[in-house]
């Protein structure tokens, strides 16, 4: 198999694993959206306190499975930090959205940015700016492919990649299951669908949007953890891009619609991979936005979002 | 119409800030001590406070202690420009010292020529900098001659073919890249895939994937060390396992905390290391863990020499009158430094060597000293 | 009326030459901060038309200004020695370069325009953000344009007299376009687009038409920006700028010309103020500290204050009478 074949093939795989982090980040912003019609936009430095809590967290969770890297650890780091996020989500939306529920969407916007600000400098003030190395909660190595897949044998594959993809799809079938098959989730849908009837059936409109919150965040703070296997360098400032690039996934998969977020997740990453390797890496931010405006231009709504006709 | 009010506010503001003691001589500086460059910003802030507490302890300059005033651009274009005018015009700033980013030096240049304020920049190496005026100083290396040392200790390993990964997002990385392709290229070699990257990116597989395909001798990374350790550790990763090469961009705490092992072997130009055995490099280095608990980087040591060139350049001239002051900074000869015996030349850019490092067993290691 | 607002405006350009003159001694400093408040009435008094007037969302302001600053910069760079080093020459070129990245920027308003027929809210937004990234981009990666080391060695044409000049007209087409009876369409777009095109208004031609006024005065903006600096940056027009002046707007509550010269004026002062008082000797350290770490502080007073007065500060206050 010629070279090229196995270079496609790589940025393949390079685009997939990092299309999954940007998958688990937009879940949060389509959910937030679905539920309550605005963009959270402190939602990429919520990812970047994720990766923060299991810096600080990991050393000592660590030493209670053995010291090394190991996976219940890694798991034990993962599961903190998404607890962690996912109270830090709460409370944020508690404090600063939930009294602005009544106001344009507009206003919330605003706080929204405010809120991110105050994170990524209050980041920098607390953690310091220079960047930080994330432990090592899992060796992230080269798997050994066996010579009888004759040329594939040269691809590389990570642990690290591996962990993200499977964690990823892991996290979304379990994120399938609860929107589909309890009673909160249930009263997810209902509310996204019509808030007022929602409401006038007995949906607790202030628990399911907490819960909505708590749940995109603690995908977030899984997503800071897995970037931080495969890049173990982190730095407050690190939300910034990758929260704005899980947006773009979010609007193009169609924002409010889950699995839209997932796959258009998957296609930014794989499209910032396949632009930085044969095109140029100072063309992919403007090729991204580039793609998703003709996108819309021809599907307003997005890749899998439902055309909504307004109402008169 | 709202504006006389405002201006009523502004001239208040005026009267309460302007005042300052007359034994006291001021020196403005700006950095970027928040926002995206701050980790660099901060530690040049660092090296230039600890010279000016040095030199005040030891009683000062001309009879009068130096004031140190630092004002912070949060890394943002458009800021520089209005710092240093408050420098100049509220702080009466005798001179100015700033910044390791080309790009806020460029904007901060023009004012302090117009102003006629001498201005020293520690790290910033596009060649432009100096340029704008005889006002404006640096005390580093410029791209030009970082970028052709680098390219002939490839030549000297004897590599033919090398692959470049720029960060597209630092012109310092831009700069360092024209330079050694174009002294690499002219001397026969071979530069045999050109990879970018931004700042602030975290996965580099993509690029990586595209320079393996090539199959280069060694791959110069001309960038920052936050970058660099990542890089290395994902191209080890993709089985790529011939040396990288860099320039000062490298230095950083955290670079071989993150890389691990990933750099070893690989090589890379600098200001000045740690590890020189020399006492005055050990005694400031010393201070320097005492003061703030880490390591000074090269940022952290040009810091530290701006300030020295400054003062010493107030004790030649006598005087801190602006047009005396700019001749006794650029009459600097054979200033011992922490990052080696300085010289500024016509251009008013510094004439110094170079420390090549190489990375041994998840430590630096020196290698050698290029003269210019 | 009319004649009226006509004879405001030119009082006020008088104004601004007085101004000018009598205030060209004054600390550099506070200059530089004049000139910053005047540019960034000028764009938030443009973006207000197209996010407060007509209810549209941009989120690619500083894009257009980029487009003007780059623009002119250009021009005056490249043709700048064809009518001489006289002042009048230079002044000359100097304003048609400003009005050149004007129009440079009015162009890529419209083709900014065109796509918010199609799109709506947050959707918009996404892709006026996302042409602010492409026009960042490309000139990223232009070499003409000093790609990523930035342009400088433009000439400081720009002084109080010409900034405060386009701030004033700024405001003067601005107030005049959405209170005459033809700009009335703006604000029945904003507050019910469909009912609005049901009464036969043509609403496509108020969104394009908002959006290219806007980009035009971004763009002249971005120009006077440029001739002031110096030396212009791509990574000065990043979306935290476009961010900086839609706060502006909110905060002085959209759709009202008075609020957001008000906010625009507050917002450029404070974070300076800031500066100010973190070297006031007499307070106390934390005090100081707090001070110092100027972002955090502006991100919280943005939170306080979206949730205090969610309107903005001066939202349902208008500048001049409403003629109903």
């Amino acid at each position: 198999m010629s070279d090229q074949i196995i270079e496609f093939l790589q940025q393949l795989i390079n685009g997939l694993s990092q299309g999954a982090i940007y998958a688990l980040i937009a879940l949060g912003y389509t959910m937030v959206f679905g539920i309550l019609r605005f963009i959270n936009f402190a939602h990429g430095d919520v990812y970047m306190l994720g990766a923060f809590a299991g810096f600080y967290t990991a050393p000592r969770l660590l030493q209670l499975f053995g010291g090394g890297p190991s996976f219940p650890g890694a798991t034990a780091v993962l599961l903190v930090a998404m607890l962690a996020c996912a109270t830090i989500g709460i409370i944020i939306e508690r404090l600063c959205y939930r009294p602005l529920r009544d106001q344009p969407r507009l206003t919330v916007l605003i706080t929204a940015i405010g809120v991110s600000l105050f994170l990524e400098n209050g980041g920098q003030y607390v953690f310091g700016a220079d960047p930080k190395s994330f432990p090592e909660i899992i060796t992230d190595r080269a798997l050994e492919i066996p010579e009888s897949w004759g040329a594939l044998s040269a691809l590389t594959i990570t642990v690290g990649q591996v962990i993200v993809v499977g964690v990823t799809l892991f996290l979304l079938f379990a994120l399938r299951t609860v929107v589909l098959h309890t009673r909160l989730g249930m009263a997810m849908r209902a509310l996204s669908f019509n808030p007022l009837a929602a409401s006038l059936m007995g949906v607790n409109t202030n628990i399911v949007i907490s819960f909505t919150f708590g749940l995109g965040s603690a995908l977030a703070g899984a997503a800071g953890i897995l970037t931080s296997i495969q890049q173990p360098s982190i730095e407050p400032l690190m939300g910034v891009n990758a929260g704005l690039k899980a947006f773009v996934a979010a609007v193009l998969g169609g924002i409010g619609n889950i699995p839209g977020a997932a796959l258009g997740g998957l296609l930014i990453g794989l499209l910032e991979a396949f632009v930085v390797g044969y095109v140029s890496p100072t063309y992919r931010d403007a090729i991204v936005f580039g793609v998703l405006i003709l996108i819309l231009l021809v599907k307003p709504s997005g890749l899998l979002g439902k055309t909504e006709r307004e109402k008169v | 119409m709202l504006r006389p009010i405002f201006l009523k506010a502004l001239a208040m503001l005026a009267s309460v800030s302007a005042v300052l003691a007359q034994d006291e001589i001021v020196i403005g500086e700006f950095a970027s001590l928040t926002g995206g460059s701050a980790s660099f910003g901060q530690s040049s802030h660092k090296g230039t406070e600890l010279a000016i507490e040095e030199i005040n302890r030891a009683g000062g300059v001309l009879g009068k202690k130096l004031k140190l005033i630092t004002e912070d651009d949060q890394s943002m274009a458009g800021q520089p420009a209005t710092i240093v005018r408050k420098l100049i015009a509220q702080d009466k700033a005798a001179a100015i010292l700033g910044e390791v980013a080309s790009s806020k030096s460029l904007e901060a240049a023009p004012i302090c020529q117009q102003n006629k304020i001498p201005m020293i920049t520690p790290a910033s190496t596009n060649p432009k900098v100096t340029e704008v005026g005889d006002y404006i100083f640096r005390i580093c290396f410029i791209d030009p001659f970082q970028g052709t040392v680098m390219s002939k200790f490839a030549q000297s390993k004897g590599w033919k073919k090398i692959a470049v990964l720029t960060d597209v997002k630092q012109d310092y990385s831009v700069g360092l890249t024209e330079c050694f392709i174009r002294d690499f290229t002219a001397n026969g070699g071979e530069i045999v895939r050109e990879q970018k990257y931004s700042s602030g990116d975290k996965d580099f597989k993509p690029q990586l994937t595209s320079i393996k395909a090539a199959k280069p001798d060694a791959i110069f990374v001309p960038g920052y060390y936050g970058e660099v350790a990542l890089i290395a550790k994902q191209a080890r990763l993709l089985g790529i396992k011939v040396p990288l090469l860099g320039g000062d961009g490298w230095v950083g705490d955290s670079l071989l905390k993150v890389a691990g092992n990933a750099l070893d072997g690989s090589f890379f130009s600098c200001h000045f290391s740690a590890d020189d055995q020399s006492p005055k490099v050990q005694d400031f280095v010393k201070k320097y863990r005492e003061k703030y608990g880490e390591t000074p980087d090269d940022m952290a040591a040009l810091g530290y020499d701006s300030a020295m060139i400054l003062a010493e350049a107030i004790k030649r001239a006598g005087t801190t009158e602006p047009e005396k002051l700019r001749d006794a900074i650029a009459a600097t000869k054979d200033h011992d430094g922490i990052t080696g015996r300085i010289t500024l030349d016509a251009q008013r850019n510094a004439s110094k060597p170079a420390v090549i490092m190489t990375i041994d067993n998840g430590g630096f290691k020196f290698l050698e000293t290029v003269t210019p | 009326m009319l004649e009226r607002t006509k004879i405001l405006l030119l009082a006020s350009l008088l104004l601004c030459g007085l101004a000018s003159w009598g205030l060209g001694g004054i600390s550099p400093y506070y200059y530089d901060i004049l000139i910053g408040i005047g540019i960034n009435i000028i764009l938030a008094v443009s973006l207000n038309l197209v996010n407060g007037y007509t209810g549209q969302f941009s989120l690619g302001h500083a894009g257009f200004m980029a487009v003007g600053a780059y623009a002119s910069s250009w021009l005056t760079l490249t043709f700048g020695y064809i009518l001489g080093t006289h002042a009048t020459g230079t002044t000359f070129m100097y304003v048609a370069a400003l009005l050149a990245g004007g129009i440079g920027a009015a162009v890529a308003g419209l083709a900014v325009g065109i796509p918010s027929l199609r799109l709506r809210g947050d959707y918009l937004a996404i892709v006026t953000l996302g042409f602010n990234e492409i026009i960042k981009g490309i000139i990223q990666n232009a070499e003409p344009l000093g790609a990523q080391r930035g342009l400088g060695g433009m000439v400081q044409h720009t002084n109080l007299f010409w900034t405060f000049a386009f701030a004033a007209i700024t405001i003067y087409v601005v107030l005049n376009l959405v209170h005459s009876t033809y700009g009335s369409g703006f604000l029945a777009v904003r507050d019910d687009e469909i009912a609005a095109e049901a009464m036969g208004i043509n609403t496509t031609k108020y969104k394009v038409l908002a959006f290219t006024i806007g980009a035009f005065f971004a763009g002249v903006a971005g120009g006077l920006y440029a001739h002031y600096k110096q030396f212009v940056h791509p990574e000065g027009f990043n979306f935290l700028r476009s961010v900086d002046i839609v706060v502006m707007v909110i905060l002085g509550g959209m759709g009202s010309t008075f609020g957001v010269v008000f906010a625009a004026i507050l917002l450029t002062i404070l974070p300076e103020w800031l500066r100010a008082v973190s070297d006031y000797p007499w307070l106390p350290e934390w005090l100081r500290e707090i001070a110092e770490n100027r972002m955090i502080l502006y991100s919280l007073l943005l939170i306080i204050l979206m949730l205090t007065r969610p309107q903005g500060l001066f939202g349902g206050i208008s500048f001049s009478k409403k003629r109903a």
